[in-house]
C-alpha cells in the first residue's frame, strides 16, 4: 500500500467516525487483514475483530452463493449497548463501524455510503496505481524481502 | 495472499493447519499459544462445537519478530476436519499462504488422512492454488500411540512432493515449532521470489 492513498483511507475513516458519532471505525481486507482503523479501541482487540469480521462475511457470503444471491452487501448486529455495522466496499474490502445510542443506524447508514464512495475511488487510483508501477518495472522500489536470507529467517525463531 | 503494508511496515501471513477430523491440529495451535510469550502472541480464538471440535476454525495471530525492518506476523488457522464441513474449509483457505498438513498416525486414520488430502487438492485449486506450488509441510502426529504407522510408511502415502516432513506430538509439543518454522520459512522464501 502507498503512503498517499493510506493517508487518504485514514482521512476518510476519520470523517466517517466523526461524522457518523461512532465510537470505532475500521477497515478490514476479506482475508482478515487488517488496513486501518479509526477511533478508540482500548479495550479491544482489533486483530481479534479483523479475523471474525471476515469470518463473518465469508460465512455470509456462502450463505448469499446458497440461495442464488450475488452478495449481502451490509450486515447489521445489535446489542444491548454497542452495534455493529459491517459492510463491503467494491467488493473486497470490509467496512466496520461500532457505534452506541449517541448514533443511530440511519446516520450510520447514510455516512457509510458517502465513505464507501470514497474509498472505492481511492481503491481504484491504488490498483491503477499498482498496475503502472507493474508496468514499468517496479525493480526502482525493490521488494525489501528480495535478499532476505536463512538467517533473517532463522533469527525470527531464536527465542 | 501476503499483505504488506508499506506504509506501516508490517508484513502478514495467512497459514492454514488442514487434516482429518481429530488428528490434531486444535492441538498444534494451543500448543503455540501456550508456549509463546505474551508479547507475541494475540487472542486465541476457537469457534468450536461444545464437545470441541472445530466448527468453523481456530485462529492465532503470532508476532515473529522484524525481517529487514518489516514487522512479520503470522496468522494461524485451522479449519474443521469433520468431512461435513467443507463449505467452511473452502472459505478458510482463501487468501493463504502456507499450508500445513497434519495427518493423524493411527493405522486405522490413514483412510480419513488421504481422504483429506484429495480434499485439500481440490479446494485449493477451486480457489486457484495448486498443492504443487503451495509453500506446504507435511507433519505426522499421535507418534505417541501405539497404533501409530510406521513413518516411511506414512511418507510413501501421503508425502505429496517431497515437502518437508515432520514427527510429532501435538500434545506434547514434539515436533510441533519444527512444523510451523518449516513453514513460515517457505512462505517467506517465496516473497523473496515474487
Ligand atoms: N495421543 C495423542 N493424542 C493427541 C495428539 N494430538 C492431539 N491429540 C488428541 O486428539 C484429540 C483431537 O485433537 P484436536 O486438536 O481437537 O483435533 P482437530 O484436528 O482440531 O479436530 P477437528 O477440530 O474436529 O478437525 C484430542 O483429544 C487431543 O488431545 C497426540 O499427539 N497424541
Ligand atoms: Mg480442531
Amino acid at each position: 500500500m502507498y503512503e498517499e492513498e493510506y493517508q487518504q483511507i485514514k482521512d476518510i475513516l476519520h470523517r466517517l467516525q466523526v461524522d457518523s458519532n461512532s465510537k470505532i471505525v475500521f477497515l478490514v481486507d476479506k482475508n482478515g487483514q487488517q488496513i486501518a482503523v479509526e477511533g478508540d479501541m482500548r479495550g479491544v482487540d482489533a486483530t481479534s475483530l479483523a479475523s471474525l469480521t471476515a469470518g463473518n462475511v465469508a460465512a455470509t457470503d456462502g450463505l448469499a452463493k446458497l440461495i442464488g444471491e450475488k452478495e449481502f452487501s451490509i450486515l447489521f448486529h445489535e446489542g444491548e449497548r454497542d452495534n455493529i455495522h459491517i459492510s463491503l466496499v467494491a467488493q473486497r474490502v470490509i467496512l466496520v463501524v461500532i457505534f452506541d445510542e449517541k448514533s443511530s443506524l440511519g446516520l450510520v447508514r447514510l455516512r457509510v455510503k458517502k465513505a464507501s464512495q470514497e474509498l472505492e475511488r481511492t481503491f481504484e487510483q491504488l490498483l491503477r496505481k499498482a498496475e503502472a508501477d507493474r508496468g514499468s518495472m517496479a525493480n526502482r522500489f525493490d521488494s525489501p524481502f528480495a535478499e532476505i536470507t536463512d538467517e533473517d529467517i532463522d533469527s525470527l525463531f531464536s527465542e | 495472499m501476503t499483505f504488506i503494508n508499506y506504509a506501516a511496515r508490517e508484513i502478514n501471513c495467512k497459514i492454514v493447519y488442514y487434516g482429518p477430523g481429530l488428528c490434531g491440529k486444535t492441538t498444534n495451535l494451543q500448543w503455540i499459544y501456550d508456549k509463546t510469550n505474551p508479547q507475541a502472541k494475540g487472542k486465541l480464538i476457537s469457534l468450536a462445537t461444545e464437545t470441541d471440535r472445530t466448527l468453523f476454525f481456530d485462529f492465532l495471530p503470532l508476532d515473529l519478530g522484524t525481517v529487514r525492518g518489516f514487522k512479520t506476523r503470522f496468522h494461524l488457522y485451522t479449519v474443521p476436519g469433520q468431512v461435513f464441513y467443507d463449505a467452511s474449509r473452502k472459505l478458510i483457505l482463501k487468501g493463504v499462504d502456507g499450508v500445513v498438513f497434519v495427518a493423524d498416525s493411527q493405522e486405522a486414520r490413514m483412510e480419513a488422512n488421504i481422504e483429506s488430502l484429495q480434499n485439500l487438492e481440490k479446494n485449493l485449486r477451486e480457489q486457484g492454488y495448486e498443492l504443487k506450488t503451495v509453500p506446504y509441510v507435511l507433519q505426522f502426529n499421535k507418534r505417541d500411540l501405539p497404533t501409530a504407522l510406521p513413518a516411511d510408511q506414512m511418507y510413501g502415502q501421503l508425502n505429496f512432493k517431497g515437502e518437508p516432513t515432520f514427527e510429532a506430538v501435538a500434545m506434547n509439543g514434539t515436533g510441533v515449532f519444527d512444523t510451523l518454522k518449516a513453514v513460515a520459512k517457505l512462505v517467506l522464501t517465496e516473497l523473496k521470489k515474487k
